[in-house]
């Protein structure tokens, strides 16, 4: 009844071409923002915002870099936490040797040298398909963890290997309240979003998605493929490095090379498959599902009032979550976006479905 | 600026809604305990963890509290994992009255990530033993308090013991020495000092990484088989302790030769190794193993009463003795800062005042039951570190054995340039004002 497109015409290329066609969903949209940017900083503890939202939105941030390579150019890369560990030790090394730079500088140089290492990591993908292609990748992933462990440079000889940062300064914002960070990443995280949103629609979206469906099709209608998938992989590993830079920065604050281990990437890639590959919203869904889930199920017992040991009460939150996902997968193997899509469709009908 | 008013405002009434809630609770001291009772490193956070929760029992249960503050106190699950530990500081700081009184992380991982938390919080981490071993420092690192020892002095004394059982420090040249190391922040702390020691003594240094959780070592076994190293320090903690154990019997590397750090010397490390595991040797700040005075009373008032953590056998093992110094040290520093601040609950500001403060000499040692489980501690403002002594022990097969007479120190000429140059860089790289500790004092 509430959710119908009827009645809204479109009559120049350019409204018929927008983001949001749909007026409830430009509405919907916007509410969201005005939620997430004047409401949300009012009502949320400090350990809401450093446990629970900040580490959702960098790792949204991340996880949207890795669905522009695996859900719309089709390339499986289980090894994005080595191009997240790139991103941080540049940023480290650059705010460190070049004390000169904005922050946001620094954020862009970053991510621009995680991209030219995606881009190296990414020839392979010119020869190799599928799972053998998720195993070159695993490369990137062991080699950054050896060099950032091994080469003292990277770690400015720090004695444990370990490096920590200087607190942000943003034109003279100093940003170091829990509230000041996240307004910082959300503006980052719409701004990434607005442009991988746009990045998908546009003709190097089309040939990213042309070679997922069929390589040698796209070959044929003229697309070339060393062209489109290291492109992807560079915007890709731009996204991750950017986010990686943010994660030590602003989540962490020092950290080592453990931080950017297997594990990361795997989660990573988790939350693409469990949001939904080849969507946006769906790497918002995944990061919040992988992100919160587990903090949450390790309390509800002791909000019950559930008197458990802690070890119980964590190996209970494992088993849980794994159930979960295994539950979503059987129930939606396309994933939450998927889901919501449905929810979407159905709300159409609503209330009179035929 | 707005924005920045009302989220004041919020949180004025947060903090008024609060208070009102604070006067209808009892007096209280809210303890945090950050635990791992799972994972790879659960054999040995698990006695650690009973010891520190066990005293905390004990205080209130014997003595009514501290001063009449009763102790609460929750724990929280790491797992050992740098980011669920931060989580789990992240939701504790602010439990009961007036917050967490101080952190022990019991992993030098988070102990890192935390000390940048620290600066905001205002609550003190004690890392007793382990953490960063220029946080010695209490200039620059206002909050970090490595009382009774850091890896730097462990090492130190390490090269200073096999020194002497090589008839004199200048014997050591030509030797070689492999660094059996958890390659993570703990495991590499030692290396800066065991080069300098390298330096000067003219030994070679072997460093061999063993990557987390240890269980994986035939790579780093078969290196020691080949370069035939003259002694090996094992800086391992959890699984990789026994795994290398094991490894060296395999090797037929002798035991003798082996020495672990505090952190690698207690029962979990040596008996899953069965017999294999006699001979080696580990050092050992304070805390050993053994029952004192102080575990009678845990028996009267706590596990007679059916209170007890763990399991009444595992009384007194070394970690869980450590874990009961830990916690001792922590309730000592809330009852010397209630002398200045008055006897209720007391912010982790105030309780850095009484950690600076403290002065746990052999008389308050005794009358505390902890008679032969530690050495005194004396801290300032500007150390943070209280003195450090060290002896080592040797499992016999079925106990840890103390070598009489060995009683070692840390050369402090070599460490004290080490922590100042170490600390000047982290205050640099973090833009900290270092504090002016004759000012606070006058």
């Amino acid at each position: 009844m509430f959710y119908r497109e009827n009645g809204q015409f479109k009559s120049t290329y350019a409204s018929d071409q927008q983001m949001l066609p749909i007026l409830q969903d430009r509405a919907f949209l916007l509410g969201l923002l005005v939620f997430a940017f004047g409401v949300v900083p009012f009502v949320v503890t400090d350990y809401v915002f450093l446990s629970l939202l900040i580490p959702f939105l960098i790792l949204t941030l991340a996880a949207i870099g890795l669905n522009l390579l695996v859900g719309y150019c089709g390339q499986i890369s289980i090894g994005h936490a080595a191009f997240m560990a790139v991103g941080a030790y540049a940023a480290y090394n650059l705010a460190l040797r070049v004390p000169q730079l904005s922050f946001l500088v620094v954020l862009v140089l970053s991510g621009l040298i995680a991209a030219a290492v995606g881009m190296l990591f990414g020839i392979p993908s010119l020869r190799i398909k599928g799972l053998y292609l998720a195993v070159a990748t695993l490369a990137a992933q062991f080699f950054m963890d050896w060099l950032f462990a091994r080469v003292k440079w990277f770690t400015n000889y720090s004695p444990s290997g370990s490096v920590s940062t200087a607190p942000i300064e943003l034109f003279g914002w100093r940003v170091d309240t829990p509230v000041e960070k996240y307004l910082l990443l959300l503006g980052i995280l719409v701004v990434f979003t607005l442009v991988a949103k746009n990045l998908v629609r546009s003709h190097i979206g089309r040939e990213w998605m042309a070679m997922r469906d069929m390589d040698v099709a796209a070959e044929v209608i003229g697309i070339r493929p060393v062209y489109a998938k290291l492109t992807a992989f560079a915007v890709s590993a731009f996204y991750c490095g950017v986010a990686g830079a943010l994660w030590g920065f602003v989540y962490l604050g020092s950290w080592e090379p453990l931080a950017f281990n297997l594990t990361l990437s795997l989660n990573l890639l988790f939350m693409i498959i469990i949001g939904g590959m080849g969507s946006l919203l769906g790497s918002f869904f995944g990061a919040a599902f992988i992100v919160t889930l587990p903090i949450l199920l390790d309390q509800v017992p002791q909000w019950l009032g559930m008197p458990m040991s802690t070890a119980m009460a964590s190996h209970l939150a494992l088993m849980i979550f794994g159930g979960l996902i295994v539950f979503f997968l059987i129930v939606e193997p396309h994933g939450l976006a998927r889901l919501w899509a449905i929810g979407k469709e159905k709300l159409r009908l609503w209330p009179f479905p035929h | 600026m707005k924005a920045k008013i009302a989220v004041l405002a919020v949180s004025a009434a947060i903090a008024a809604i609060g208070s009102t809630t604070v006067l209808a609770q009892a007096k209280e001291q809210f303890f945090p305990v950050l635990s791992y009772r799972t994972g790879a490193y659960a054999p040995n956070g698990i006695p650690f963890a009973n010891g520190y929760v066990d005293y905390l029992k004990l205080v209130n249960a014997r003595d009514g509290g501290i001063g009449g503050v009763k102790i609460t106190f929750e724990e929280c699950e790491t797992g050992y994992a740098t980011d669920k530990g931060v989580e789990c500081y992240e939701r504790l700081k602010g439990k009961g009255p007036t917050g967490a009184t101080a952190f022990h992380p019991l992993s030098t991982g988070i102990t890192f990530a935390v000390t940048d938390k620290s600066f905001a919080d205002k609550i003190p981490i004690i890392t007793f033993g382990y953490g960063r071993a220029d946080s010695v420092d209490g200039t620059v690192f206002a909050w970090n308090f490595p009382l009774g020892g850091t890896y730097w002095d462990a090492a130190d004394m390490l090269v200073q013991h096999i020194g002497k059982k090589e008839g004199g420090l200048d014997k050591l040249k030509g030797k070689k020495i492999a660094l059996v190391y958890h390659d993570s922040p703990y495991g590499k702390e030692p290396i800066a000092l065991l080069q300098e020691r390298a330096k000067m003594h003219g030994y070679e240094l072997l460093l061999l990484p063993v990557t987390h959780p240890g269980v994986e070592q035939k790579a780093t076994w078969l290196q020691v088989r080949q370069q035939r190293p003259d002694y090996v320090f094992l800086w391992g903690w959890g699984v990789m302790n026994s795994t290398a154990i094991k490894e060296a019997v395999a090797t037929g590397y002798p035991r003798e030769k082996m020495y672990g750090v505090w952190w690698s010397g207690a029962e979990p490390d040596v008996t899953p190794a069965g017999d294999g595991a006699k001979g080696y040797n580990s050092l050992v700040f304070m805390a050993p193993a053994g029952l004192g005075q102080v575990h009678k009373d845990m028996v009267k008032y706590v596990y007679d009463k059916g209170q007890g953590t763990g399991k009444k056998e595992d009384l007194g093992q070394v970690l869980y003795n450590r874990g009961m110094v830990g916690a001792m040290m922590t309730v000592e520093a809330v009852r010397k800062a209630q002398v200045k601040y008055g006897k209720k609950p007391l912010k982790g500001e105030e309780v850095r005042w009484g950690l600076e403060n403290l002065s746990i000499d052999a008389a308050t040692i005794k009358k505390l039951g902890f008679d032969g489980f530690m050495s005194p501690v004396s801290t300032s403002c500007v150390d943070h570190h209280g003195g450090s002594q060290a002896g080592i022990h040797t499992w016999d097969g079925k106990q840890w054995v103390i070598e009489k007479g060995t009683l070692l120190r840390a050369d402090s000429t070599i460490i004290k340039p080490m922590i100042r140059a170490s600390a000047e860089k982290y205050a640099a790289e973090k833009k900290i004002v270092k504090r002016d500790c004759a000012k606070e004092a006058g």
